[in-house]
């Protein structure tokens, strides 16, 4: 019998191989759409969408790819000053960075790093039930979304500068730096509506342990405790 | 790569790991390192998985750090154990199939002189001798015959290591390993004499045993590659998993090896020997 009931993608686990949702009949959103968990919404509701689901579940965190982190070409900048002042809006939220895709073997400190062949042990060790790709290239957040759905229960939200990704639970497609902003404006309206996050009482932005102990690492080189920036 | 692509964006720094920011810091990016510089910066390559003691890794490590311009360099790979430490390295690297580095370095290569043609990309192939005398063995031949202008490393470990010990072209004969117990029925190929017979501009053989020669022969590959034509270098770089070597010997194993019958080969041809000598005149000058 053929099963006519739409394919949901939502937050897992789902098993060793989940099906990439396109092959289940999820299609990518146009300019203006955007996708939850499976089916296309206005870019306006995807938004609100993300911005209640990173104030309100645990430990939101963001994985900013090497398209933000490098400043490899004009207008990268202006998009990680996007992503921070989105960071600013989410209490509690820590930043783990995708700094490239090379394996990183024998073993990865999962409090500094997310790696696309393994993404589970960060998103296991930080007990992250909700996460922001940002700037990372799409083959690799496409195989990445699929194992976290696969292996964990982490709400997966996308920011994608090109086409949007079918394997995450909220996406927005061609998202600069203006799309950023809306979302953290759409964050900044449900606070204003009464919405209290669930850390509510913790700073924007929380440095893992190893980001501590780096930031220390570095003052102490610098003398003064300035960053070199 | 290219050096404007090693600025981390602004305010994101401190949320580098740590390895990132010693990269962008104190990484070799953008100057000529020495072998007297090793230990005081931070290597392209430094964990891997491969197993402890192994030679492969030790060669892999010195020759990723004697490329003359690592910002500038692609390394092309394919199956086998060096690739577990090659594509580890902060360098692009591109996975070929088993069988067809060298044409997709080819490619590689054609394609990057046509996208930029006032910079010298640097594509160097490494893969074991499996991968380049045996089943990739014509991509190497042809890329040869053409003339190709980039480098060929054979991590010449005389056995299939990765997939636990088939005998492989360059196994000596005799030689029994633990997937090939008849022992080899026919000779090592000669590799350096295919080179030869081709055209290869620079062709060497050596071992890990000297870091300076590894750098200098390294160096000179990549650099006649860029004008003149194809080079080859043939390392020994034994597995001591397979030939049952224990760790804290297989650098003897290599001094041993070196002396009976590996030595250090270098062939040139008159055109990389002139090139060589008019940018050594020029970088002095
Ligand atoms: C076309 C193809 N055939 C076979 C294999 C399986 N395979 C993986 S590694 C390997 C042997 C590698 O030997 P070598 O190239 O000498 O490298 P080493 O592991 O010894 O460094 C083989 C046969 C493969 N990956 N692809
Ligand atoms: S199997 Fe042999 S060549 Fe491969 S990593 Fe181990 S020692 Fe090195």
């Amino acid at each position: 019998m053929i099963n006519s009931k739409p394919y949901r993608v939502v937050p897992g686990p789902e098993g060793l191989l989940p099906p990439a949702a396109a092959t289940c009949g999820v299609v990518l959103p146009e300019k203006g759409e955007g996708l939850v968990l499976g089916s296309l919404q206005s870019e306006q509701d995807t938004l609100l969408v993300m911005a209640r689901e990173l104030l309100t579940r645990k430990n939101p965190t963001i994985f900013p790819g090497p398209l933000v982190l490098w400043a490899w070409k004009e207008g990268v900048a202006e998009k990680a000053a996007s992503v921070l002042e989105l960071a600013d809006e989410i209490p509690g939220v820590r930043i783990i960075p995708m700094p490239d895709y090379r394996p990183i073997y024998p073993k990865i400190d999962p409090e500094a790093v997310i790696n696309p062949c393994h993404p589970n042990l960060t998103i296991w060790h930080n007990k992250i039930e909700v996460c922001v790709f940002v700037g990372v290239h799409c083959h690799f957040a496409n195989i990445t979304l699929k194992m976290i759905r696969a292996g964990t229960n982490c709400y997966t939200i996308t920011l994608c500068h090109e086409a949007g990704h079918e394997d995450s639970m909220a996406s927005l497609p061609f998202c600069g730096s203006d799309q950023v902003r809306a979302l953290t404006e759409a964050i900044r309206q449900l606070k204003r509506e009464g919405l209290r996050p669930r850390y509510a009482d913790t700073p924007g932005i929380q440095l893992t342990p190893t980001q501590q102990t780096v930031l220390s690492g570095l003052a102490w080189q610098h003398g003064d405790g300035a960053l070199a920036e | 790569m290219a050096l404007r692509t090693l600025n981390v964006a602004p305010g994101f720094m401190r949320f580098m790991p740590k390895e990132y920011q010693d990269l962008v810091e104190k990484g070799p990016f953008g100057r000529q390192i020495k072998v007297t510089d090793l230990g005081t910066f931070k290597e392209v390559l430094e964990e891997h998985p491969m197993c402890e003691g192994c030679a492969m890794a030790f060669f892999i490590r010195l020759s990723l750090a004697a490329l003359p311009n690592p910002e500038h360099t692609v390394m092309v790979g394919t199956a086998g154990c060096g690739r577990l430490a090659i594509s580890q390295a902060a360098i692009p690297f591109v996975y070929g199939n088993y069988c067809d580095t060298n044409g997709v370095a080819t490619g590689l290569k054609r394609g990057l002189q046509i996208r930029f043609p006032d910079q010298h990309k640097d594509v160097v192939v490494m893969a074991g001798d499996g991968g380049l005398s045996d089943i990739g063995f014509s991509q190497v031949m042809h890329s040869w015959f053409r003339k190709e202008k980039f480098t060929t490393i054979m991590l010449d470990n005389e056995v299939y290591g990765n997939t636990g010990g088939q005998e492989s072209g360059m196994t000596r004969k005799g030689e029994v390993v633990k997937m090939a117990p008849l022992g080899k029925q026919f000779e090592k190929i000669d590799m350096l004499g295919l080179a030869q017979t081709s055209g290869v501009a620079y062709i060497a053989r050596l071992t890990p045993t000297n870091p300076s020669r590894v750098f200098s022969t390294i160096r000179k590959a990549v650099l006649i590659a860029r004008e003149v034509g194809p080079t080859y270098v043939q390392a020994y770089t034994s597995c001591n998993i397979e030939y049952s070597i224990a760790p804290e010997k297989v650098l003897d194993d290599a001094r041993q090896v070196e002396k009976e019958r590996y030595g250090f080969v270098e062939i040139m041809s008159d055109e990389a020997k002139a090139y060589l000598e008019r940018i050594d005149a020029e970088s002095k000058a």
